[in-house]
């Protein structure tokens, strides 16, 4: 199964969006928050969000999908993802992907429950998100 | 080139001058940022800075790449929002062209690597007012200075630091394209870019650590004193 993490400013918005996404996921979902600066303000922290990404991809090195909020969280994801792919190794993919934070958890917690969810599918329901409209 | 010993006492000396320099600078560093951005530069660079004079204090033995590495994986863990990843991502990366130690060659390449790893995570041009508009002169000038002009690394450093000056200055009447000050839109034209400041200062202490290493003429500026009297022929690429 395809681990997920979600990267926030606010370590409170990045729990609350893995437990709406948990709820649709399913029990086996694996995600992980990785909100604030790790010091308890608001920010965002590259070996914060590499520890999540390490527990998301769990020891069996499961493929890895990380989604972020805004500005520096993307640097700092993107450093993560770097830093956690020396640790995880080869076994384990990890993208980034590139959708809103909430709506992009969410389709990634559903596409990841399934069955036949790869790293691919699960970025490909996160991203298409970005389309989404509320009003029409 | 100096032994490894020399080299790494001047690596501390270096990141001891920084970490002073950007202490007694943050408030000033912080004003910047709240002109433009959150106000938190200063804070967070003296956190960062502060933390690796710590950590590296007592590093008496090991190579200087390894060293200078300590010193990006410190700052990316104590300095907030994007700082983190620019400065201390980038020294991180740009560690390795120090393997065989600290040469004018290997020192180009250092600098080369760190400018090409800040540009592609920040994804800044030159001109969107931020560090990269500091850089990119202090970077190209010393390149140059060494590679072409045969110059003294550390003639070639003192070009760099009036070429990071000029970055500096570049920033202020031009608008942010990038960075949380590219909210501001046309608001932010008029304020110096704090990024591309601190990014001076760091490249000051290293050419007044550097002066008490090496020998070199400092009282230079990055302009070529020679201005060719016939038009250049254009090189080939």
């Amino acid at each position: 199964m395809v681990g997920l993490v979600v990267v926030s400013h606010s370590a409170k918005a990045a729990e609350g969006i893995c437990e709406i996404a948990a709820q649709m996921g399913g029990a086996d979902a694996r995600i992980e928050p990785a909100g604030g600066d790790g010091d308890g303000g608001i920010g965002t922290s590259a070996p914060h969000i590499r520890e999540a990404i390490e527990a998301a991809a769990g020891g069996d090195g499961e493929d890895v999908v990380v989604l972020v909020d805004l500005g520096s969280a993307v640097m700092n994801a993107e450093l993560a993802v770097e830093m956690a792919e020396e640790t995880l190794g080869a076994e384990s993919e990890v993208r980034i992907a590139d959708a809103p934070v909430l709506e992009g958890a969410l389709n990634a917690a559903v596409n990841a429950a399934g069955s036949k969810s790869t790293l691919e599918s699960v970025v490909e329901a996160a991203e298409e998100a970005r389309d989404y409209r509320k009003l029409s | 080139m100096a032994d490894t010993e020399t080299q790494r006492e001047a690596v501390l000396d270096a990141i001891e001058n920084v970490a002073d320099r950007i202490e007694a600078e943050k408030e000033y560093l912080t004003d910047l940022d709240s002109a433009i951005g959150d106000a938190d530069h200063g804070a967070n660079m003296s956190r960062g800075f502060r933390a690796v004079a710590e950590k590296t204090a007592d590093a008496d033995d090991g190579e200087v790449a390894d060293l200078v590495k300590t010193v990006g994986v410190t700052l990316i863990s104590e300095v907030g929002g994007a700082s983190g990843p620019l400065y201390g991502g980038s020294i991180m990366s740009a560690s390795a062209e120090l393997s065989e130690g600290i040469t004018a060659e290997t020192s180009v390449a250092f600098a080369e690597a760190y400018l090409d790893k800040v540009q592609e995570r920040g994804k800044a041009e030159i001109g969107a007012k931020t560090m990269v508009d500091a850089l990119t002169p202090a970077v190209h000038t010393y390149k140059k200075s060494i590679e072409q002009d045969d110059l003294p690394p550390l003639t070639a450093l003192a070009k760099a630091v009036d070429a990071a000056e000029r970055g500096v200055r570049f920033t202020v009447p031009i608008k942010a394209r990038k960075g949380r000050a590219s909210y501001l839109d046309w608001r932010s034209v008029g304020h110096q870019d704090p990024g591309a400041t601190s990014t001076l200062f760091i490249v000051e202490e290293l050419l007044a650590t550097a002066e008490e290493y090496l020998e070199g003429d400092v009282d230079v500026d990055a302009a070529s004193p020679d201005v060719p009297e016939e038009e250049p022929t254009p090189e080939d690429d």
